[in-house]
């Protein structure tokens, strides 16, 4: 079909044991997770979590032993992920830098960024935000107009970046950030180029924003003024944007694009068990997930065969948001909210209103399906 | 993919390509056996491709067999060859040596894909196979695709022979739902490129219709479901290639969901894309969407499927939800 092909991977031999380890932590360290907890899953930012996490290896897991990594395989990792994912636990604190900062700073970044970076996200201690969206500048991200101004010894940034889940939080951000003006408005993907941010700087701010259910979990970010090192420049200068989007498969490929909603198939399964509509509505879901497992499990594969897969993830991604998005409205429709155990009726009340996130977060369904489109070869 | 695998679902490819025209396919519509397409199908090995090459067959597994039938579907070939296939490599497995020429496949209550032409008919009820030479048919056909569809009268059976465990009780049921899942994905492919083609072809408002955003979205979200369909059918066949039929019942299910889903909205979005045009007779569209519709009710329909996977994980229960899911393919830690 147009050149996006699917072919089956399996699990690495040691995954069953690297299950083990991972089901034996979660259980200890999460029985007292409340709802809120696997509702906002890797949204979620626990440093604590994430020091325990990297104390076993579980972060930077295919990077060189030289910066702290495990040098395992990508398909390890991706089992440690979909692990973490299927009981929601909060991996915010490492998510992004584990999932594409490190990665970026690893394939681009100067020797001198990777060791002073790289080992200290893998021990969980150093928690990445995206410098991606402005106020301006959402779908249409080559519009941005946060710029950066060469000064002696560095840069001098001002704008605005927002929607950066857990900025007030973490420590740094890679930020896109123009450093020269676009030669014409078709031009406009020239010019920008990526930094280290260091989110303490002097003349940055953080405000939060409250999400809609009334959670401070993203941020608007001033930057008046903002001085930035030569040495925080990553890759090359004007090559940002392809260097983002390079990132961008690694952002999408991921089994956090089906999973989001699956603690809550789990937790409310058995209160299902006296509703005649509950083994078609559930059959039909996990005919789904095991078909999306397959798909994400495939595009896991390719990455690392050393391919990148932009285009078949940003399908799997498109697939599984709505795989996610149906999952709460499937058990609503299911439950008598009367006869419900709390617990049960507050994660879903939850996810459905954090699903809303899901086909907007890492490019709106609507943009993956414009990416698609252009696949198959639709102008 | 296997190198025989490759081999035979590119020859079969290019067979269909050649002879499954629409005229063949609006002839079969009105009675008329392909006999020239099956007697090349027969050349190739093909009917037999299920059966152990010490019985005389080719040797396939049911992953290889997915993939052709999966060819069938792209190219909605108007001849019962993925069910004759099926049924000869039920009557091998219970060590029924499989006759020459086309055998009918029964499944429990449906009516036989063209069992006129059938000298020959396996039935495979509780793990048990019979070939039967059927006395008569009552002759019928498919309310969407149209194709025949006959009943069989039954006399004594010529042959009976139990299946190996592994089949299980239900495995005439299980292999027609991998057939009419792979179908499904195969001609879900056809339909989309048929589509994509029109789309950057037909114009108004003096564009290509498909530089419409609004109909990029669709034909984007029609390409995820058969993405979909293709892999859970590749997921189905592998595993029952690994663990036969009864053991691969959940991947089998899962892909007959899957694929009757996406060949739901696949169908929807490939007709309102192509518009009145594809609403007619003349156009050849609707030879895929047709036996799209009828494929998804073909060894059972979606709900079916979906309540035996719903059943066994609401028995089983929320606990071991994620790690039946994971172990499917593991083997389990030491």
């Amino acid at each position: 079909m147009a050149g996006l092909q699917f072919p089956l991977r399996d699990t690495p031999p040691t995954a069953p044991a690297l299950r083990a380890e991972l089901r034996a932590f979660l259980a200890e360290i999460g029985r007292d997770w409340p709802p809120i907890v696997p509702a906002y899953s890797w949204m979620g930012f626990d440093r604590e979590f994430s020091r325990e996490v990297g104390k076993r290896g579980w972060i930077g897991m295919t990077w060189p032993k030289a910066y702290g990594g495990g040098e395992r395989t990508a398909l390890e990792r991706y089992v440690v992920l979909e692990e973490m994912l299927a009981v929601g636990a909060p991996v915010g604190a490492h998510w992004i830098g584990d999932r594409q900062s490190g990665p970026l700073i690893l394939r681009l970044g100067t020797e001198e960024q990777r060791r002073e970076f790289l080992p200290r996200i893998v021990s969980g201690e150093l928690a990445f935000a995206i410098g991606l969206s402005e106020p301006d500048s959402g779908s249409d991200l080559a519009s941005l107009r946060t710029r950066a101004e060469k000064v002696p010894g560095g840069w001098k940034v001002n704008g605005r970046k927002v929607w950066t889940s857990s900025a007030h939080c973490c420590d740094f951000m890679i930020a896109l950030l123009r450093t020269a003006p676009a030669p014409d408005p078709k031009a406009k993907h020239q010019g920008l180029s990526q930094f280290l941010v260091d989110l303490r700087s002097s003349g940055l701010s953080i405000r939060p924003i409250l999400d809609l259910v009334g959670q401070d979990g993203f941020n608007e970010i001033t930057f008046d003024d903002v001085f930035v090192p030569d040495s925080l420049l990553v890759g090359q200068e004007g090559n940002g944007w392809e260097q983002a989007t390079a990132e961008l498969a690694f952002e999408r490929a991921g089994p956090e694009r089906y999973l989001s909603s699956l603690p809550l198939l789990t937790e409310a399964l058995d209160d299902l068990r006296a509703e005649p509509a509950a083994p078609e509505a559930a059959g039909r879901l996990l005919a789904r997930a095991s078909t999306l497992r397959q798909m994400s499990l495939s595009v896991a594969g390719m990455l690392q065969d050393g391919h990148t897969p932009a285009r078949e993830a940003a399908l799997v991604k498109d697939a599984g948001n709505d795989f996610e998005q149906a999952l709460p409205e499937t058990i609503r429709r299911l439950i008598d909210p009367t006869r419900t155990p709390p617990q049960v009726l507050e994660m879903l009340g939850l996810m459905t209103m954090v699903a809303r996130s899901y086909s907007l977060r890492g490019g709106t369904r609507e943009i993956l399906r414009g990416i698609i489109a252009r696949q198959l070869g639709l102008r | 993919m296997s190198d025989i695998r490759e081999m035979l679902v590119e020859q079969v490819d290019r067979l269909l390509a050649d002879r499954s025209e629409p005229a063949t396919l609006r002839a079969a519509e009105a009675g008329t056996w392909p006999q020239a397409l099956w007697d090349e199908a027969e050349a190739l090995g093909l009917p037999l491709a299920l059966v152990p090459e010490e019985q005389g067959g080719v040797g396939l597994g049911w992953g290889d067999a997915a993939a052709l039938w999966q060819v069938l579907g792209r190219h909605a070939a108007p001849l019962p060859l993925g069910e004759s296939m099926a049924a000869a490599g039920l009557l091998a497995g219970a060590g029924i040596t499989p006759p020459a020429g086309f055998i009918g496949l029964g499944l429990p209550g449906e009516p036989v894909a063209w069992g006129r032409r059938a000298a020959h008919l396996a039935l495979a009820p509780g793990g048990e196979v019979a070939l039967h030479a059927p006395s008569g048919w009552q002759e019928g056909r498919g309310p969407i695709a149209r194709e025949p569809a006959d009943r069989p009268v039954l006399a004594a059976p010529l042959a009976e022979g139990r299946l190996p465990a592994a089949y299980g009780p239900d495995a005439a049921l299980l292999a027609g739902a991998l057939l009419n899942a792979a179908r499904i994905a195969g001609a879900l492919e056809a339909v989309l490129d048929m589509t994509v083609e029109y789309a950057n072809t037909r114009k108004q408002f003096g564009r290509a219709i498909g530089g419409f955003q609004a109909v990029q979205q669709l034909l984007a979200r029609c390409a995820g479901e058969v993405a979909a369909a293709g892999v859970a059918v590749a997921n189905a066949g592998r595993a029952a290639d690994r663990r036969g039929l009864a053991g691969a019942e959940f991947e089998i299910a899962a892909a007959k969901v899957v694929a009757g889903e996406a060949g739901g909205t696949g169908a929807e979005i490939v007709h309102q894309v192509h518009a009145a045009i594809g609403f007619t007779d003349e156009h050849p569209l609707h030879l895929f969407t047709r036996r799209i519709w009828a494929w998804r009710d073909g060894a059972g329909p979606e709900r079916l499927w979906a309540r035996r996977i719903g059943d066994a994980a609401l028995a089983r229960g929320g606990a071991h939800l994620w790690a039946d899911l994971t172990s499917r393919d593991e083997e389990p830690a030491a």
